[in-house]
């Protein structure tokens, strides 16, 4: 055994080489999926982990606990992430979603396509459209999400982060969290509802209010 | 203990907190029931909750070949160079 790269773990210090090595590792799959859905791309999604799995290695003496590898890793990510698509451009886009999300009422795909009466028919169009939607659909509805909601949705419905570690990540309120969270679902219900007129899987006479143009 | 009976109104705003699993308490408790015997949010619960069941499944991508080469690359420099830099 290499005596240098032995795992030393206390309250204070992280372990280094191979415990690093096998987190990274266990972790890859879903921090490549995290990447993917944030940058849209994957050429710039392996640029993206590279780099972070890089910054996690340079700054590891300042990992508190190993149990908190995940959250920190996941952070570095969007961080890098935020700091390449410039910033201050992502806060003005957040700051005017934010404003509107407060106009916007909530969309709800399920108040579209529910018809209790059909229920005695045995009919249930809800769980039907859920039955046909692709993992592609998906896909599509959470790229079409601006940035600041996406990487929320990421964080909460793909890689099941608690509110409060959101907040933690991303620098946040808690209530910025939820009320990101509740139009970023919005936005991503009226998409699939969008998508799935446009490829004929639900009546597209059924109208959307607010415009589907 | 007693606990007072929900409404659908209220259900449905705390809905997404009790499938994120952020809800506690008597809130918690006071939907669990309501949605035992309401037929039209129990079905929207379900219907939010195969929805997020999907959205979970985009959690990981399998690993391109070359991404996993280039990280295991990286991996083999760092624990080379002993430990990393304190910046």
């Amino acid at each position: 055994m290499r005596e240098g790269l032995l795992v030393v773990v206390d309250d204070s210090a992280v372990a280094r080489g191979p415990w690093f090595a096998d987190e990274v590792q266990r972790l890859l799959p879903a921090l490549y999926g995290a990447a993917i859905r944030l940058t849209r791309n994957d050429a710039d999604a392996q640029d993206l982990v590279a780099e972070a799995v890089a910054k996690a290695w340079l700054h590891l003496t300042s990992l508190k606990s190993k149990e908190s590898f995940r959250g920190w890793l996941f952070r570095i990510l969007a961080n890098e992430f935020i700091s390449r698509c410039r910033s201050e451009e992502i806060r003005s886009i957040q700051e005017a979603y934010d404003e509107a999300a407060g106009e916007e009422p909530a969309f709800s795909l399920f108040e579209r396509l529910h018809q209790p009466f059909l229920l005695w028919w045995g009919a249930n169009p809800e769980q039907e459209f859920l039955n046909k939607l692709l993992r592609e659909d998906l896909e599509q509805a959470v790229d079409s999400l601006p940035d600041c909601f996406r990487v929320v949705v990421l964080l909460v419905d793909l890689q099941g982060f608690s509110y409060h570690e959101v907040a933690e990540l991303l620098e946040m309120p808690i209530g910025t969290v939820r009320s990101r969270l509740a139009r970023a679902r919005s936005l991503l219900q009226r998409s699939l509802w969008r998508h799935a007129a446009d490829a004929g899987l639900i009546d597209s006479r059924s109208p959307d209010p607010k415009g589907a143009s | 203990m007693t606990h007072r009976t929900m409404r659908c109104q209220e259900a449905l705003q705390l809905l997404a907190s009790f499938l994120d699993s952020e809800l506690e308490g008597s809130e918690r408790f006071d939907l669990e029931r309501h949605l035992e015997t309401c037929r039209g949010c129990f079905a929207r619960s379900e219907f939010e909750k195969r929805l997020k069941s999907h959205l979970g499944e985009l959690r990981q991508r399998e690993l391109e070949p070359q991404l996993q080469q280039r990280i295991n690359t990286l991996i083999h420099q760092f624990t080379e160079q002993s430990e990393p830099d304190p910046t």
